[in-house]
């Protein structure tokens, strides 16, 4: 019986072969690379909102501290985003007519929430908590960036466990003093970590087994 | 006896597990060990019997019982069972795509944040708050404090100011919370199955009102349970005012019948009695289950624990005696138990009234087993006269509670132990003969509109008044439920009730003490309360119920500003000095005129008993309370005609045999439970099955108990015929699930004698391998080593904590086929033990949460590092990193670990999201989870303290099950501390560690069991 597949045919098996761990290898690392992209993380992506709420516009034009509206981040684990009642204290004064602001009003007229899209989301099973963070030094800015520059809202960090971790392992690098915590621009001095060893110990931030402790952030 | 199929403590037939047992088919040739009960007693009685014993399975040393205590799970857990089909299939294909971890290869899906409108005052967002109120059940009420996070009342705790309650929850209590969110509670008024407004309601009522006011209300019926609320009480009294011809009904199955007939024969009033045992150094418990049911026992159980904690120097005990047909956690706590039937209790009443000297006419009851005690248990109450007490269970006759009274009073324990007051109820009338009035004005046709509010009659009214077709000769009826029961099924009108949760109220406590109950969350359904339906009635339909409770109490307060005096007692959850005061009462010359002796019993004795779970039935459709196991027969989703070993084997019946009942001409099929410690001679049936409307998950379980349940004999009777009528009912008792080896001193028990004489009798008796036994390095722990220790001496099984667990941890409930396959979840359970002779052993609790071991051997081999030691000591679980290899509860030796085989928690039922803990994941399928001394509370004590820059205070973190524990048996705490209260009960002679010569270290120590038996009687 004659050959049915022309020899050539085996070189052309040999590299299908061989090539498959290369083929599989780059699966792998597509994999890995689209897992820790900004597609997945959604790290600097700007969602819709029903408001473009600008924080450039109010934090750093006018000046406006974050414990404004973000009223619990000194005492509970949420921020809090705002109600109603307080976007209305200033805009049932100035801009009461703009038309950008119409969800607003109806919300306070209607009494329905503003549904916002949440822009950092944590998976449901990470308990993050703010006020602790806040009050061992741990800059606003540090988790959300220059929020002053933000005319909309986005995810500076990726907000993944690896980047927890750099903080969790290494305090010292991280945290300012209390004062300067809501500050935006903040520069930390050239030895932070000589001052950040001497925070550490001040504000008495558990050490790193602590930190890395599990049950830390997952329970 | 011969048995050809010998069912097994699961409830499964041999061949039944041989059929999924395909590694044992191996050995089918080796002969099987099977549950032989003659040959038990042999050998208990031939070595003086094992130390302690777990079942009678385990003491015959049956196949089945050896093969659960060898694995993890059962060997059926981890079995696939439901056959072969297309479905499955495509399941088990999506299963493995999950497994491949393709499923992780999804962006988070978009979520949304809706911020309040205007923040209500004192709410922060991620804080939960706490507010008072009341649970109210029966002749009683649980003063709680709710946790609400932003709205959403999610866990019950009790209310330390509240006198019912002390800080603890009992079960009930505790599983209230599901019931607010049960999803099968009516949702909608309904006139004859059709969707109605208020308003159309309304219209009608007052029409049929109308016509009443004609008559004076002579075709007016108002059918209630027990009423203890003041304000309703007030409303009742004012419609009666408005409607001098009309009734007020009540019937409640497990009333104080009997306690305030007992009151009335022997004070020729109903008085009600409470108890301090905080005086009390020797109790007698006439069938009395103090300690954990009935108004008032969470009070009680804290006081006595109190009287027995033998700590140091302080070795001073209570001594209790208990005669009771069925085992109960006051049983088990007793240092002196003897089973006894219902009836003969009475007779053991007589006699130890007349050996007392106290008033019995010159009566003596029949001889009993117990009257070997009379002349040892004289002695010991007559050496603690004022200091002793004698209480007379709620079920027992009214003779028995008169006896009480009368022993007391001789004992001059009156005003010292025992106190009068006035009834709590509203109206204490006798509650059969008030039915049988209502029933003889329906047989009249006299009633035009029958009014109930609340209740379950037509389920749980005695069987001879055929209720449920007796009703329909009401012309209008109107019935006010929390669901579309067996009751509203024959009323035209259904309407949603309120749950406690939902309304405001008040309600009486078991000695008085009102609590305003304020409402967590609006009515979830549109429901109405009993206030504002009555409101209706009498022609003030607009008035909600805050209105009318906050009138009521305006027009009882006395003196300047009502208002801070409303607002204090509203958040307190406790009214200030409205306890009844105690009232001096003296009995009635003669009341033991000497009645003829008993008829000589024929047949066995029925004993009827609300459920340790269900209650009446009126929690069936809760999913915590069918699963929890319980006390000492750790049942679940059943129950059963309950016997002796004796009485059994000479009906020729074992566990999980179907046999049919027959009393007074009632007859039903119940499934059997051997109970060791049972009283010969009865059978004991819990109320509260066999609903046929309870809702998807309380709907035709178990047998109705009420169909042979009549007025002439509400608790218990003679004249119970037997016969088997079949075999292998599926019949779930978790008792010999996660078995531990019994010959390994699981339980450490002593004497207080022989404590007294050598404090180390406990030590010697246990090993624990020198500190640095093991190859691994050490864990240092600079600040806060969490642990827990447990009292055994104070621990009464009562399983409070097991379902406080499942409440603060968002623990699934998988079902009865599901528990029967030892996949059920409860981190926590609870082991009953027993030492001795199976008709009557001392019966040992011991809770079992994981032990957090310092040497861990689960943390040693997860392969992916999902179980790991904290800083602190606790043995992290990882959900989101578990991928379900189960290495971790193979290799426990203390079987502390669940898995969740499949979807257990319901993720879909919006209802049920409302009730979760926000600070604890919900798990999935495939996912390891277990107890990690409530990591969440730690958690949130320590950033407390560290933004107070402060430590932890000790008792600043209370696990959820020691916040509820009824005697304080459970104590969490720092023990790198010396000072914190679990470093010290450590530091005892008498605590121990359980299996600690597998060098685990556990965290979770035990305090020995100790008791204090009267030397004077021979055991």
């Amino acid at each position: 019986m004659a050959q049915i597949f022309h020899h050539s045919t085996n070189t052309f098996s040999r590299i299908t072969i061989y090539g498959a761990i290369f083929v599989l290898a780059f699966l792998t690392w597509c994999f890995a690379t689209l897992d820790r992209s900004g597609y997945e993380t959604r790290e600097g992506q700007v969602r819709d909102q029903p408001v473009p709420f600008s924080h450039a516009h109010h934090v750093a034009d006018d000046g406006i501290d974050c414990r404004y509206c973000h009223t619990s981040v000194e005492t509970s684990n949420t921020a809090n985003i705002p109600p109603t009642k307080i976007c209305m204290n200033c805009h049932s004064e100035i801009w009461n007519r703009a038309p950008m602001l119409e969800p607003v009003r109806a919300s306070f007229r209607d009494g329905t929430s503003i549904l916002w899209t949440r822009v950092h989301d944590l998976p449901d099973y990470v308990y993050f908590n703010h006020s602790i963070h806040v009050n061992k030094g741990v800059g606003c800015e540090t988790c959300h960036g220059r929020v002053d520059r933000m005319p909309l809202m986005y995810q500076q960090n990726s907000l993944q466990m690896q980047w927890c971790l750099n903080c969790h392992r290494n305090p010292e690098k991280y945290v300012r003093p209390r004062a300067e915590v809501f500050t935006m621009g903040y520069q930390p001095p050239e030895d932070q970590e000589t001052m950040g060893r001497r925070l550490v110990a001040e504000y008495k931030i558990q050490d790193a087994r602590a930190l890395t402790s599990c049950s830390t952030c997952h329970r | 006896m011969n048995e050809p199929n010998q069912p097994q403590a699961a409830g499964k037939s041999r061949e039944e597990i041989e059929h999924h047992d395909h590694h044992g088919a191996d050995d089918a040739a080796h002969t099987e060990r099977k549950l032989d009960l003659p040959a038990v007693r042999a050998l208990l009685e031939k070595s003086h019997g094992r130390e302690y014993w777990r079942s009678l399975e385990d003491l015959a040393e049956t196949d089945a019982f050896q093969d659960l205590m060898h694995r993890e799970f059962p060997r059926y857990a981890s079995e696939w069972e439901d056959g072969d089909s297309r479905r499955n299939f495509i399941k088990l294909m999506g299963a493995s795509l999950a497994l491949a971890g393709l499923t992780a290869c999804t962006r988070q899906p978009t979520e949304h944040i809706a911020p309040y409108i205007r923040q209500p005052e004192e709410l922060v967002p991620g804080r939960p708050l706490f507010f008072a109120t009341a649970m109210p059940l029966g002749s009683g009420s649980t003063g709680v404090l709710v946790e609400s996070h932003e709205g959403r009342p999610t866990k019950i705790e009790g209310n330390p100011d509240h006198p019912a309650s002390l800080g603890a929850a009992d079960v009930y209590t505790q599983a209230s919370v599901l019931g607010l969110y049960d999803p099968d509670r009516s949702q909608a008024l309904t006139l004859d199955g059709e969707i109605r407004s208020w308003g159309a309601f309304l219209g009608a009522i007052q029409q049929a009102i109308n016509l009443q006011r004609a008559k004076r209300g002579a075709g007016l019926r108002l059918l209630t349970e027990t009423v203890t609320s003041p304000t309703l009480a007030a409303q009742i009294k004012q419609m009666l005012a408005d409607f001098p011809l009309a009734k007020w009904h009540q019937w409640e199955p497990v009333a104080r019948h009997s306690a305030t007939a007992g009151a009335r024969l022997a004070f020729g009033q109903p008085l009600n009695t409470t108890y301090d045992f905080s005086a009390a150094g020797v109790i007698v418990s006439l069938d009395a289950d103090f300690l954990s049911s009935g108004p008032g026992s969470l009070r009680y159980a804290r006081q006595f624990a109190a009287k027995r904690r033998v700590r140091g120097n302080q070795t001073e005990m209570n001594r209790l005696y208990v005669v009771e047909p069925m085992p109960t956690p006051t049983g088990s706590k007793a240092d002196h138990r003897m089973p006894l039937r219902a009836a003969d209790v009475e007779q053991f009443a007589w006699s130890l009234a007349s050996a007392l000297g106290a008033e019995t006419a010159g009566r003596r009851g029949t001889p009993t087993a117990a009257d070997k005690w009379i002349g040892p248990l004289v002695r010991d109450l007559q050496n603690h006269k004022g200091a002793s007490l004698i209480i007379a269970g709620e079920y027992q006759s009214p003779a028995v509670h008169a006896l009480a009274h009368a022993m007391n009073a001789s004992l001059g324990n009156v005003g010292k132990t025992v106190f009068y007051t006035d009834p709590v109820e509203a109206e204490p009338a006798d509650q059969v003969a008030s039915l049988y009035d209502l029933v003889k004005d329906l047989d009249a046709g006299a009633v035009d509109l029958l009014l109930v509010l609340g209740g379950n009659f037509v389920y749980d009214a005695p069987v001879e008044l055929g209720f449920r077709d007796r009703l329909k000769k009401a012309q209008l009826r109107v019935h006010l439920s929390l669901q579309e029961d067996e009751t509203s099924h024959y009323c035209q009108w259904h309407l949603p009730m309120t749950h406690y949760l939902e309304t405001w109220s008040d309600c009486r406590a078991h000695d008085g003490t009102v609590t305003i109950m304020q409402p967590l969350i609006a009515p979830l359904y549109a429901g109405k309360s009993a206030h504002e339906v009555l409101a209706m009635v009498t022609n003030k339909p607009e008035q909600s119920s805050y209105e009318i409770v906050k009138a009521y109490w305006a027009a009882q307060h006395k003196g300047a500003d009502f208002e801070a005096w409303w607002r204090k007692a509203v958040h307190d959850g406790v009214v200030p000095d409205t306890a009844l005061p105690a009232k001096a009462a003296s009995l009635r010359a003669g009341w033991a005129s000497p009645s003829p002796q008993p008829a000589q019993p024929q047949g066995l004795e029925v004993i009827f008993r609300p459920d340790p779970a269900v209650y009446d039935g009126r929690f069936a459709n809760n999913g915590w309370l069918q699963e929890f196991p319980r006390p000492i027969t750790q049942l679940t989703w059943d129950n059963a005609a309950i016997m002796s070993p004796r009485t059994a084997q000479e009906k020729g019946v074992v566990t999980s045999d179907l046999i049919e009942i027959a009393y007074r001409g009632y007859k039903m099929r119940a499934p059997v439970f051997i109970q060791p410690g049972h009283a010969d001679g009865s059978v004991t049936v819990h109320l509260g099955y066999g609903r046929t409307r309870a809702g998807h998950v309380g709907t035709r379980i178990g047998f109705n108990a009420y169909g042979m349940r009549t007025s002439h004999a509400l608790w218990q009777d003679y004249g119970l015929e037997v016969r088997k009528a079949g075999s292998d009912y599926l019949l779930v008792s978790i008792q010999d699930y996660h078995a531990l080896d019994t010959e390994r001193h699981t339980i450490e028990k002593a004497d207080i004698a022989e404590y007294r004489k050598n404090p180390d009798v406990i030590q010697e008796d246990y090993e624990q391998p020198a500190p640095g036994l093991t190859l691994y390095p050490g864990f240092k722990y600079d600040k806060y080593a969490w642990g827990m220790a447990i009292d055994l001496t104070a621990c009464m099984g009562c399983g409070a904590c097991v379902v406080a667990c499942q409440a603060e941890n968002n623990i699934a409930v998988v079902g009865k086929e599901e528990v029967h396959h030892g996949r059920h979840m409860h981190w926590l359970r609870v082991d009953s033990y027993f030492h001795g002779a199976i008709d009557a052993p001392e019966i040992y609790n011991q809770p079992v949460p994981c032990m957090q071991c310092e040497n861990a051997p689960c943390e040693l081999v997860c392969p992916v590092q999902a179980t790991n030691h904290s800083s602190e000591g606790l043995n992290d679980m990882v959900y989101n990193r578990c991928v379900g290899t189960r290495y971790c509860s193979n290799n426990c030796p203390y079987k502390v670990r669940r898995f969740n085989f499949f979807l257990f928690s319901d993720w879909t039922t919006p209802s049920l999201k409302l009730q979760r803990n926000p600070d604890v994941s919900v798990r999935s399928r495939g996912v390891m989870e277990k107890c990690t001394y409530c990591v969440q509370r730690i958690n949130r004590a320590k950033i407390d303290a560290e933004e107070a820059n402060r430590v932890v205070r000790d008792g600043e973190i209370q696990t959820a099950c020691q916040a509820t524990c009824p005697t304080e048996a459970i104590i969490f705490g720092n023990i790198n501390d010396p000072n914190s209260r679990v470093a010290k009960m450590k530091s005892e002679k008498t605590n121990y560690g359980l299996l600690a010569d597998l060098n685990t270290r556990p965290r979770t120590t035990y305090l020995a069991a100790l008791r204090n038996p009267n030397p004077e009687i021979e055991v």
